[in-house]
């Protein structure tokens, strides 16, 4: 971990050195223990700022779409050139810069992707779970253990490491990242042969039970909305759920809106969603939005055979067609 | 919309109650086929809503979840049939919208009766009759919509 942090602040420097960049978006140190938090570094002295960890698992990639929005310029003068935007990302991120790419939000050109293997990022709340919800005091990491220790012991409990990363890490397709300009050297974990085993557990039970399940998860929601901020495919200048001419989703605390609004946002993500979950671990509530993303993903795959974030010229499976879908839906009288 | 809402609620309340349904006809196939099937005198339940859609591809899927929430029974999409499209390939975009929509309110625990699709083109007259007809059946058997239903204003 250590050596990576090192690699990456040595290419902070080079990129910013050669001009290459001159905004460069990756993880510094947070105020609280096991988080770290996006930075903006602008200059090859503020490099050391940087650090790489088990905690760092925001998506960055949400950063992009703002950082290249047209400014406003003088008629007589030419638009102001978009700025050269470095990104330190792992391979969850790199596709959801891919998929901007797709989507024409960002230049790819003057995006330059720093990626980085990734071994799955720890989960705080797993953690805490195993020490029965008492305060974490440290983590410290050997390979694939994982020894945490609570405020009222004295030494560490051993756990596997793949107990405590995140589901969304666990499940992960490709966790070395493709497509990248540098890759820092490192070893990523195994790829996961994700077969959706959750949607298929989910999709076991009676309907009555699902419901019941999205009814207790969704009842949940305060309505903050931070599943849409941290989403990197949410950059609409004005979300469906705030419009008022018409308005999708009346203000207040029906479920029934609560709902239209997550069947909303999540639907918007079909064929785009790239599953790494920063929705879920933005929830204040602890909502398992990863139910519920996930069957998207997994019927994109199976009738439209396609995964999001890795071609940026590929078209988007909702953008096209083809002659012979499945059309095993279709009611006949 | 107001008054939409409370017509629909006071059918609920009524002993024998009869669904609502509405359907999203596209201009070029399905309407004309409601136009046919109203000229050559077939019979078809009253239950339903018709709401004139310039093609299949004009839906948002939001549009169908809205009418769930504001009270119908059931919501019939139709539109020509695949390759007819006015447009060339407005229904053959939307059929994969429908696809993933169709699936995702199942797997969420709304009965699949409740939002159905088909094709209708505007020769098939007594295709539409019937189509309605099993469709008002379909969710007269499912009873009132509940789940996605908001709480009278």
């Amino acid at each position: 971990m250590e050596k990576t942090e090192q690699i990456i602040r040595e290419t902070a420097k080079e990129l910013f050195n050669s001009g290459r960049v001159e905004i460069l978006i990756g993880y510094e140190k947070g105020t609280l223990p096991f988080r770290t938090r996006p930075v903006f570094i602008r200059n090859a002295a503020e490099a050391d700022r940087l650090v790489w960890n088990s905690w760092c698992s925001n998506n960055l990639a949400v950063y992009l779409p703002g950082l290249f929005e047209q400014k406003k310029h003088k008629k007589n003068e030419a638009p102001p050139l978009p700025p050269k935007v470095g990104i330190v990302a792992k391979s969850c991120d790199v596709r959801s810069v891919i998929n901007l790419v797709r989507e024409h939000q960002i230049p790819r050109q003057n995006v330059v992707i720093v990626g980085v293997p990734c071994s799955g990022m720890l989960d705080a709340a797993k953690i805490k779970a195993l020490l029965d919800n008492e305060v974490v005091t440290e983590v410290a990491e050997d390979g694939n253990t994982v020894s945490i220790t609570g405020r009222s012991r004295s030494s560490g409990t051993k756990v596997k490491r793949d107990d405590v990363v995140f589901n969304a890490c666990l499940e992960c397709c490709s966790p070395m990242p493709e497509g990248v300009d540098l890759l820092v050297q490192g070893t990523a974990r195994n790829a996961s042969q994700n077969k959706y085993d959750r949607v298929k557990e989910f999709e076991s039970m009676a309907p009555g039970e699902r419901w019941n399940y999205f009814l207790s998860e969704i009842s949940r929601c305060i309505r903050c909305n931070a599943c849409r901020q941290v989403c990197p495919n949410c950059y609409c200048k004005e979300c469906f759920a705030d419009q008022t001419n018409p308005r999708w989703v009346d203000a207040g605390d029906d479920i029934s809106d609560i709902m239209l609004y997550h069947i909303g946002r999540i639907f918007h993500q079909a064929g785009r969603c790239v599953e790494c979950d920063a929705c879920t671990r933005a929830c204040p509530m602890g909502i398992d939005i990863r139910t519920f993303t996930q069957k998207l993903a997994c019927d994109v795959k199976d009738l439209y055979n396609f995964v999001p974030g890795f071609s940026p010229e590929e078209p988007l499976p909702l953008c096209t067609y083809k002659p012979d879908d499945k059309q095993d839906f279709i009611t006949e009288p | 919309m107001e008054e939409k809402r409370q017509t629909v609620q006071h059918e609920k309340t009524e002993e024998g109650w009869e669904p609502t349904i509405v359907a999203f006809l596209c201009n070029w196939c399905s309407y004309a086929g409601a136009d046919l099937a109203g000229v050559s005198r077939f019979q078809y339940q009253p239950n339903v809503r018709i709401l004139r859609v310039p093609c299949s591809g004009r839906i948002n899927p939001l549009y169908i979840v809205k009418a769930l929430q504001n009270g119908v029974d059931g919501v019939l999409v139709s539109g020509c049939h695949p390759g007819d499209c006015h447009y060339i390939s407005g229904n053959l975009m939307a059929r994969r919208k429908f696809a993933l929509l169709k699936r995702y309110l199942g797997y969420l625990g709304i009965e699949p009766e409740r939002v159905q699709f088909s094709w209708v083109s505007a020769a098939e007259g007594a295709r539409f009759a019937e189509l309605i007809n099993k469709v008002v059946t379909d969710v007269k058997n499912l009873g009132p919509a509940k789940q996605l239903v908001k709480k009278a204003l």
